[in-house]
């Protein structure tokens, strides 16, 4: 199995998001950066497969050089190659964002042989376009799922479970094919210091990657108009038990 | 005026609340012509397409969305749109990528100008807005749910039909199982949610949670904290990547109120914060809270909750 992942930089907030003053992007100089919980479960799920039938993991990121701390992160929970392709740390949109990968990807399978399977996650954290990865499919002519929670491969299939209100659906893909996961497909793993050392020593390839237009184009960033709500304190400690359980009475619960 | 086609999701003929949240929007901008998969019930509109194909006897988002590319051809609408579900943003992914064009996921607000839109959709799953221009001869957009009102369902229309041509390929992304677990209460379902954080402290923890959510008729949540530390199982995490909730009450136990924590819950109607800390996001802006260690304060609450009940 020879199984790509993409994984994209994002910042992660806190309690609150703070804009730029040219609202192009989340002031991120006091923010740690991580990925989507998705694509942390993608590549957990593609080093399982690894572990399972063999095989190797390459992880793909377009984003700022800094991406690379995220690409390492990969590496030091079980993926075997990195590949950057370097913006100037502007967002593009998903059909840029696909162009690039798309290339990316026809290059990588030219030099190193064909991928079984590209899993993406179901949405990126901070544009949450539901898009990158069907439209990278679409493109190599290979059937996709979103919204995976459970892969197993059979023979040449992929069997794919998503959750429904009433239960699970399952697919059955041929591969080459392209899954996207959610997060809770599995329990991703943390690196271990030796692993993390190796990844800090790892070579990651970097290419400069040439922006193609898009059709949806980012004017500003907008913070929603804040809930304003003045909290009433029932109580401190045990002491508040009858005041709550009187809230309890009143929204008509007991 | 254009045609803008309105995908519909249904569940039994009957559609989603989401979907005629879409129509609502779809009315404003153009001739409205809703389509479905199947027959489905939709009142209020001018004129319904109803797609049939033995293929689409289950869900198969790659064959809906050729059935689309089709519909496309004969209607020439100028736009497509449908409810930022699951299953919409699916279709509509594939709709685009089958077309080459742009979509804007989770609009919340569409701003009709000659040959380009302006819209404002969500980003970090709510927490955040994104004002864009959508430039395309065929405009794609998906609508956040919860934003627009429902379209009223007087009148149905006399649906027209539309046989797609589906190559048999398409199969390969159609659903082949389906498996049914039926759980009684569940998270979205609830009328209170009793969630836990990283206060909570271990597994153990929640088995306080458990029994006031019982008495309460409710179900357990928990934060992702919870989730990534093994605690409880991801179908119990709310947020952004987890379950979205909108209970009568929320009960938020131990949760700092991370933005990605209260996406997941901002929907709910009241909510209560247990927390030790009174500058904690969650407590400030929740509607109720106590201060204090969670699990003296949840064991009398239970306590007095049974006293009241009378067992
Ligand atoms: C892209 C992305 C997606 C994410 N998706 C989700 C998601 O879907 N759901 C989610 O929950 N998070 C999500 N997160 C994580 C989120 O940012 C927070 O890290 C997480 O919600 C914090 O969980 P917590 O509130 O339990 O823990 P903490 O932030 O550590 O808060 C613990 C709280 O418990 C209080 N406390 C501690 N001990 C006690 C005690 N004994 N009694 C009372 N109170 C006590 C503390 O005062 C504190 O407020 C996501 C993050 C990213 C970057
Ligand atoms: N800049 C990027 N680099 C690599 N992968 C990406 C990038 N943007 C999006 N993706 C992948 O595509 C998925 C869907 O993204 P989106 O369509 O933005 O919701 C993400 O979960 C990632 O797996």
């Amino acid at each position: 199995m020879r199984t790509l992942v993409c994984i994209k930089r994002v910042p992660a907030p806190g309690a609150r998001i703070v804009l730029t003053d040219d609202q192009q992007a989340i002031d991120a100089r006091h923010l740690p950066f991580t990925t989507s919980p998705h694509e942390e479960c993608a590549v957990e799920e593609a080093v399982r497969i690894k572990e399972k039938h063999g095989g190797t993991v390459v992880v793909l990121t377009l984003g700022p050089p800094e991406a690379e701390e995220q690409l390492r992160y990969a590496l030091s929970v079980g993926a075997d190659e990195a590949v950057l392709l370097s913006t100037d740390g502007a967002d593009w949109d998903p059909q840029a964002t696909a162009t690039a990968l798309i290339a990316k990807t026809d290059e990588l399978e030219a030099a190193g042989g064909g991928f079984d399977l590209i899993l993406f996650g179901n949405e990126s954290a901070d544009a949450g376009g539901y898009q990158v990865g069907i439209r990278v499919a679409h493109a190599l002519g290979r059937p996709v799922v979103s919204g995976i929670k459970g892969i197993d491969i059979e023979d040449s299939a992929l069997i794919a479970r998503r959750e429904t209100d009433a239960g699970f659906e399952v697919y059955r893909l041929p591969m080459p094919a392209v899954i996207a996961v959610k997060e809770g497909i599995n329990l991703p793993r943390y690196p271990t210091l030796p692993s993390r050392l190796k990844a800090k020593k790892a070579e990651v390839a970097s290419f400069t990657a040439v922006q193609a237009p898009g059709g949806l184009h980012m004017l500003r960033l907008v913070n929603p108009p804040e809930v304003a709500s003045a909290t009433t304190i029932l109580g401190l400690g045990p002491e508040a038990a009858p005041a709550v359980a009187d809230l309890f009475e009143e929204l008509g619960l007991m | 005026m254009s045609t803008v086609l309105v995908l519909v999701e249904h569940q039994s003929e009957v559609p989603l609340e989401t979907s005629l949240q879409a129509i609502t929007l779809g009315g404003m901008l153009g001739e409205m012509c809703s389509v479905s998969v199947g027959a489905c019930q939709v009142g209020g509109v001018v004129r319904h397409i109803e797609i049939e194909h033995p293929m689409l006897s289950d869900y198969a988002p790659e064959a809906i969305a050729e059935a689309l590319n089709q519909l496309i051809r004969t209607e020439s609408p100028s736009a497509i749109i449908a409810a930022g579900t699951e299953r919409g943003n699916e279709v509509m992914a594939h709709v685009a990528a089958l077309l080459d064009l742009p979509l804007a996921t989770n609009v919340t607000e569409v701003r009709p100008g000659d040959g380009s839109w302006g819209v404002t959709r969500t980003r970090w799953g709510g927490s955040l807005l994104e004002e864009a221009t959508l430039t395309a001869p065929v405009k794609l957009a998906t609508v956040a749910p919860h934003v627009f009102a429902a379209a009223g369902a007087s009148g149905a229309a006399e649906s027209e039909r539309f046989t797609p041509e589906l190559s048999q390929s398409l199969e390969r992304t159609r659903v082949v199982e389906r498996v049914t677990i039926s759980e009684g209460i569940t998270l979205t379902t609830a009328p209170v949610v009793v969630s836990g954080g990283r206060g909570v402290g271990s597994p153990e923890g929640f088995g306080i949670l458990e029994e006031l959510a019982t008495l309460l008729g409710g179900a357990v949540g928990c934060s992702r904290v919870v989730t990534n530390n093994g605690w409880r199982a991801h179908s119990d995490q709310v947020g952004q990547t987890g379950t979205r909730v909108a209970p009568n009450l929320y009960v938020a136990c131990g949760i700092s109120g991370a933005i990605q924590h209260w996406v997941g819950m901002m929907a709910s109607k009241n909510v209560l914060a247990i927390n030790n800390d009174p500058e904690a996001p969650m407590v400030t802006k929740a509607d109720f809270a106590v201060i204090g260690d969670l699990h003296p304060i949840l064991e009398a609450v239970v306590e007095e909750v049974r006293r009241r009940k009378g067992g």
